[in-house]
């Protein structure tokens, strides 16, 4: 068994024992990545010798003292969206390529305290707007599954890292599906928490009413513990709720029985690749071997999600974005006034999707445009929570493929902005409603790649949907399915 | 509803954004068929529904005005384009 292949709880476990080192694991890591990332590219930046430091400062630790986090020597790589202090944080963009965060986030502060090792900062589409990776200003990741397949996004880099054995364990963001999706995509476990679970500090924003940061995973068990380890209430985050943080490992029980869980039929329609809508229905099958009792519910806003989130999404983007002016941070071109300053700047700093984004949020949001885009999708958000509260009647948790797809081809749909908006299909209503959802593996296609399937939950309701996803886990192997990198 | 570049044109200038005229052109086509699929919103009756404002309700969170963070000027100024001694130093703003 190779030390990077580890999971975390394993890798604790042999840490704990003092079978191997926090330093050893590092440097297994790091050779993992010295012979994939040439081809793969999951990272923008690494950072070995702050690791190897790190990864010493644990070993000591662990020593000393029994570990109280299963975080302690653990090497982590995290979305290069999450502020690091003294660390460039680029966020994939041109205009914060040179960005030395001056603070850390609060989920980076908080997987520090518990001793993980930071191995770098890891792809993404740019301001995480996309769902292929290849809207990075500085490079495309690639599916270690399959060398000419987009990882998916906008957490590209980080699902890839976690496929290839690049990191034990990462953390991603999701607006819209960006956790989920890349999981689903890379054969991974990812988990978008309920909106507030998880600070926002720090987080460079994309879309404040649904942006959350969450863990990406090789098993459910890992994803439980990287997830305790990050959520909780933060005076610095408005947004942030106060409420306990349970165990979240002592929900994975591997007993689902009499558990409801519903399938909507809205999700399972002609557009769904056959081979994912056979995966997932198997799943279901399995699940209900397991005990669970399977229902029919309904979301019948499901397909006005779509357009409901572009037009939401791109407003708070539009607005957030407006920082980005050349004049505290932060790229700043020569313009002869302030006002061709601020114009020139924006423009050579922002990729093609980006710049797309503000322009329709800005349409949205403008004066006559407004009741008709943006007010009109706000009342139709609320009917897309209605449905979940409706459908959470009737069930404890409900099960949907992640993606209608596997993972497509690099430069497929990069040049049709709505068929890729259409790839998220699967996953932005879940962020409308701000309840957790959870991806786990649950198949292979006839090409060898991955197939998800999602469990969504009520709000705060995230140990139910570990549960689940757990139950599922421990029935299957397609959790210990590893890409093959024979070409990388 | 067409879209004319004039609007897209405007909508730039408010996001403070230089278009080439073969990005406005491109993004003209491009808004036009995402806001046509936009239009789909148009076939539910909303006039009884309240627009959304939270997905989980909290009321205001309060705090003191007090500076927690630590002073980390010369972090912060390393990051700007340009300085004068602790200062941001930026286009003129008043003609």
């Amino acid at each position: 068994m190779n030390l990077f292949s580890l999971t975390i709880h394993e890798a604790s476990d042999k840490l704990r024992k003092r079978e191997v080192s926090s330093q050893e694991l590092t440097e297994a890591v790091f050779q993992r990545v010295a012979e994939t990332d040439g081809l793969i590219r999951s990272y923008i930046t690494l950072c070995r010798e702050a690791a190897i430091a790190q990864a010493k400062e644990a070993d000591e630790r662990l020593k000393r003292e029994a570990p109280s986090s299963p975080l302690l020597g653990i090497p982590v790589a995290l979305k290069d969206n999450l502020l690091t202090q003294g660390l460039r944080t680029t966020c994939a963009s041109r205009i914060l390529d040179n960005f030395i965060s001056p603070y850390d986030s609060t989920v980076v502060a908080k997987v520090r305290s518990a001793g993980a090792v930071i191995t770098g900062k890891t792809n993404l589409d740019e301001f995480a707007m996309g769902s292929s990776a290849e809207n990075s200003a500085f490079f495309p990741t690639r599916n270690p599954w399959h060398l000419e397949r987009v990882p998916g996004g906008s957490s590209g880099g980080s699902a890839a890292s976690v496929a290839a054995d690049q990191c034990i364990a990462a953390l991603g963001t999701d607006t819209g599906g960006s956790i989920r999706q890349p999981a689903a995509f890379c054969g991974i476990v990812g988990l978008k928490p309920t909106y507030g679970r998880v600070s926002r500090y720090g987080v460079i924003a994309f879309a404040s009413s649904m942006d959350q940061v969450g863990p990406m995973t090789k098993d459910v068990r890992d994803c439980a513990l990287l997830l305790e380890a990050i959520s909780g209430h933060d005076p610095a985050d408005s947004t942030s709720v106060n409420c306990p943080v349970p165990s979240y490992s002592k929900s994975l029980t591997g007993d689902i029985a009499g558990l409801r869980l519903g399938v909507p039929k809205e999700y399972f329609t002609s557009g769904l690749q056959w081979t994912v809508d056979e995966a997932v229905t198997d799943a279901i099958r399995q699940l209900e071997k397991c005990g669970a009792i399977i229902e029919e519910v309904s979301l019948p806003h499901a397909e006005y999600a779509m357009a409901v989130y572009y037009i939401i999404a791109t407003a708070e983007a539009s607005s957030n974005l407006a920082r980005y002016d050349g004049m505290r941070y932060g790229h700043r071109a020569a313009g002869r006034d302030l006002a061709e300053t601020y114009m020139l700047t924006r423009a050579e700093g922002f990729g093609p999707e980006v710049k797309r984004r503000i322009m329709l949020g800005t349409y949205a949001l403008s004066a006559g445009y407004y009741d008709e885009y943006y007010l009109k999708a706000q009342k139709v958000r609320t009917l897309v929570c209605r449905d979940f509260d409706t459908a959470f009647k009737h069930c404890d948790a409900i099960v949907t493929p992640t993606s209608p797809s596997t993972a497509f081809k690099m430069g497929e749909k990069i040049q049709n902005p709505l068929q890729m908006y259409l790839s998220d299909i699967c996953t932005i209503s879940i962020n409308l409603a701000g309840v957790p959802a959870i991806s786990v593996p649950c198949g292979l296609d006839r090409e060898g790649l991955p197939i998800g399937m999602q469990v969504i939950g009520k709000h705060f309701d995230e140990p139910t949907i570990l549960r689940v996803a757990y139950a599922y886990e421990q029935q299957t192997e397609w959790h210990r399915k590893k890409p093959a990198l024979s070409h990388a | 509803m067409k879209l004319t570049s004039e609007v897209v044109a405007r909508v730039a200038q408010l996001a403070r954004l230089r278009l080439l005229p073969e990005e406005l052109n491109q993004l003209t086509i491009e808004l036009q068929s995402i806001l046509q699929y936009m239009d789909k919103l148009r076939e539910i009756d909303t006039s009884e529904i309240e627009p959304f404002t939270q997905a989980v309700y909290s009321s205001n969170a309060f705090r003191d005005d007090l500076v927690t963070n630590d002073p980390n000027t010369d972090a912060i100024l390393a990051n700007a384009p340009a300085t004068a001694k602790t200062f941001f130093k930026v286009p003129k703003i008043i003609e």
